[in-house]
């Protein structure tokens, strides 16, 4: 994972609410090896019809330049699967605005690089509205938490454990080994104390 | 003297290996799960050649790709659950494949197997891991680079969820169950709800109900938004669990024991968050919408997008087109297509029982299909005769897997169709691509498969031995 502060592009707005993971990426994608690129299926039963032509009035489909996705409360709520967040980022997608997250979407993202930025409902409506039919020029800065308009900054929230990863970059799997000491002290405790938690097949 | 904390604090704190000052824990993770979706995970290991830290600790099942009557579908399908196997024969991993009379739908097994103990923390790539919190352990879904984290250290990093306690008091009426109650309060607080909360359901209502109704209400946690569901356990608890193939024996079952009987919140404990809700409020209750909180009783009507706001309306209306419905329209004059009876909500020997008590010596008058839990309630229904039942109203009684609840097996509703189903989810496409959707409980669904539309099941529950 590359760490990184700054990001400026082009917004587009999907103006729903509680758009969830199976919207995100319908499960039947699900068995794709990542390598094909998942960018193709984000939205796909939204952007595009049985045929497989793309609906006009979906604002994603005329700016697939877009890289700040904005949309409604609870947003990527449902299922663990991280190839909705794989979806967005081969999309194009760096940071999505909305008023609130699904937990696991957004631990996913932040795992991916992708920022999940936090807005109050009357900034997310504000964006909504300068994003309707793509917003060029966007700016979004983490070391402030804010993003930019042309006329108007607004502030996003985001868990500070989560700021430090997408800052730094950190992959967690390299911050564990830092423990490992600890982990193995944890784990002869355990055997020692509760060797219950140990499973072992009878019968 | 100590401070009086919660179940949740209890959890936390035995299984935190270290605290950042940022407030991110590391925490050890007693039992991890894999399913086919967690090849990317394997995939992310084999790339920086990191090997699994506890195989033994480790336990893999195919569920989501599971065929429900005889081969996989596709050969796309039948290469991910080879992928599966492969990854954990790969890498010393136990995995319940499709040969093995242990196989079922990971949230199912978990329990059945002893795997899921109280006062442990669970792990696994799939959002209905909380179902396992109904055995009071720390249980919660994961993404794939978090799977590929667990594999390789055993550890989980996690900031400390917020306390919500939900109390219900008082008593369920006949018919009337978890899978009401999760839906009602869901529909009350929203499917964002309790986001960033784990919720602890505590009340007599909650005591009352079986571990496999405690399953079911834990299950649906993530559907309004939480994380973490948690049951302290009791008696009943044990008694489930006492033993099961993994659960321990002898002196290890007398320490866990003795461990477990601290596992509830002290009296004077505190909670960021606190509803009540009364039992006797609750009654069969279905979804209309593609969002579990557009529930309402089967006595309503849908809404009306004339009565909402500009900007709730056109959601609404947006909703209303893709279910098919017209706003006004009582809900049980809704006709379905077909029923579904499966997922790791409620494909449970109880709830195969709760259905079969409404369809014995009915007819179904629309098809479905009845996908048990797991291969060991499939062979514990067919020795009840509950096989029989659903057979002779004329529903097919197939395999073990996730089947309709994701579609990814191939088992699907198709466009347009309309089911009534016991899964957990009605979102847009989520059981095929244009599927509709309504979820509600086992008796109700098979009052919907009775009727040809959603239906109220208490009426057809008089007279008989409702489970
Ligand atoms: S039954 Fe449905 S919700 Fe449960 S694990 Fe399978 S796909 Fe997920």
């Amino acid at each position: 994972m590359i760490g990184w502060s700054n990001h400026t592009g082009k917004a587009v707005a999907f103006d729903r609410e509680n758009v969830d993971t199976d919207q995100l990426i319908p499960a039947r994608f699900m068995s794709t090896p990542r390598a094909d690129g998942y960018g193709k299926f984000l939205l796909h039963d939204v952007r595009f019809d049985s045929d497989g032509s793309p609906y006009g009035d979906i604002a994603l489909n005329n700016h697939l330049d877009a890289s700040i996705l904005v949309s409604g409360k609870n947003f990527g709520s449902g299922s663990s699967r991280e190839a909705a967040v794989y979806a967005l980022i081969d999309f194009g997608i760096r940071v999505v605005v909305a008023p609130s997250f699904g937990d696991i979407f957004a631990s996913n993202a932040v795992n991916n690089s992708l920022l999940p930025a936090r807005v109050s409902a009357t900034d997310a409506a504000f964006l909504l509205s300068v994003s309707s039919d793509g917003a060029e020029g966007i700016s979004v800065d983490l070391d402030h938490m804010t993003i930019s308009t042309k006329d108007r900054v607004m502030n996003f929230d985001l868990d500070p454990v989560w700021r430090k990863k997408l800052l730094n970059g950190w992959d967690d799997i390299d911050l564990t080994l830092n423990h490992q000491d600890e982990v193995a002290a944890y784990r002869e405790q355990l055997l020692d104390n509760q060797k219950w938690r140990f499973p072992v097949a009878t019968g | 003297m100590m401070a009086a904390t919660n179940l949740l604090d209890k959890l936390w704190d035995i299984h935190e290996i270290h605290r950042r000052q940022d407030g991110a824990s590391l925490l050890w993770v007693d039992r991890h799960l894999v399913h086919e979706g967690s090849h990317h995970a394997f995939a992310k290991l084999a790339d920086k050649g990191l090997v699994v830290a506890e195989p033994n600790l480790t336990f893999g099942v195919a569920d989501h790709y599971a065929p429900t009557r005889g081969t996989p579908q596709s050969p796309a399908i039948a290469r991910m659950i080879r992928t599966l196997e492969e990854n954990t024969s790969k890498h010393g991993i136990e995995c319940f494949g499709l040969d093995d009379p242990r196989q079922g739908i990971v949230h199912v097994i978990g329990p059945e197997q002893g795997l899921t103990l109280p006062g442990l923390l669970i792990n696994c790539g799939d959002s209905h891991t909380s179902t396992h919190g109904a055995f009071g352990a720390l249980a919660f879904g994961i993404g794939a680079t978090e799977v590929a984290h667990v594999l390789s250290t055993q550890t989980i990093w996690q900031r400390k969820p917020k306390a919500m306690r939900l109390s219900v008091t008082g008593k369920f009426g006949l018919g009337v169950g978890a899978k009401d109650l999760a839906l009602h309060w869901i529909s009350k607080l929203g499917a964002d709800g309790a986001r960033g909360h784990a919720i602890e359901y505590v009340g007599e209502a909650v005591r009352a109900l079986s571990m496999e109704g405690r399953m079911t209400l834990c299950n649906l946690s993530i559907e309004g938004g939480a994380r973490f569901g948690l049951i302290a356990p009791d008696n009943k608890t044990f008694e489930y669990l006492k033993g099961r193939t993994y659960a321990p024996t002898d002196s290890h079952w007398e320490q866990a024991l003795e461990y477990w009987a601290t596992l509830s919140t002290d009296p004077d404990a505190q909670f960021e968050r606190e509803v009540a809700i009364d039992a006797s409020d609750v009654t069969p209750i279905v979804t209309w919408g593609t969002s579990p909180d557009e529930a309402l009783p089967v006595s309503g009507r849908v809404p009306d997008p004339d009565e909402l706001g500009a900007y709730e309306s056109k959601g609404l209306q947006a909703t209303l087109d893709y279910m098919g419905l017209t706003p006004g329209r009582p809900l049980d004059q809704i006709e379905v297509d077909q029923v579904f009876i499966g997922s790791c909500t409620n494909a449970r020997i109880e709830d195969l029982r709760e259905a079969a008590a409404v369809l014995s010596g009915r007819k179904a008058r629309v098809p479905g299909m009845v996908a048990p839990g797991s291969m060991m309630i499939k062979a514990q229904a067919e020795a009840e005769g509950l096989d029989r039942v659903f057979i002779e109203a004329g529903l097919d009684w197939v395999n073990a897997g996730c089947s309709m609840c994701v579609a990814m097996n191939g088992d699907m509703v198709a466009p347009g169709k309309r089911c009534a189903s016991t899964t957990n989810r009605n979102f847009q496409g989520r059981q095929g691509p244009g599927a509709r959707t309504h979820l509600m409980s086992p008796a109700m669904v098979a009052a919907a498969a009775v009727t040809g539309r959603l239906t109220d099941v208490r009426p057809l529950l008089m007279g008989r031995n409702a489970a």
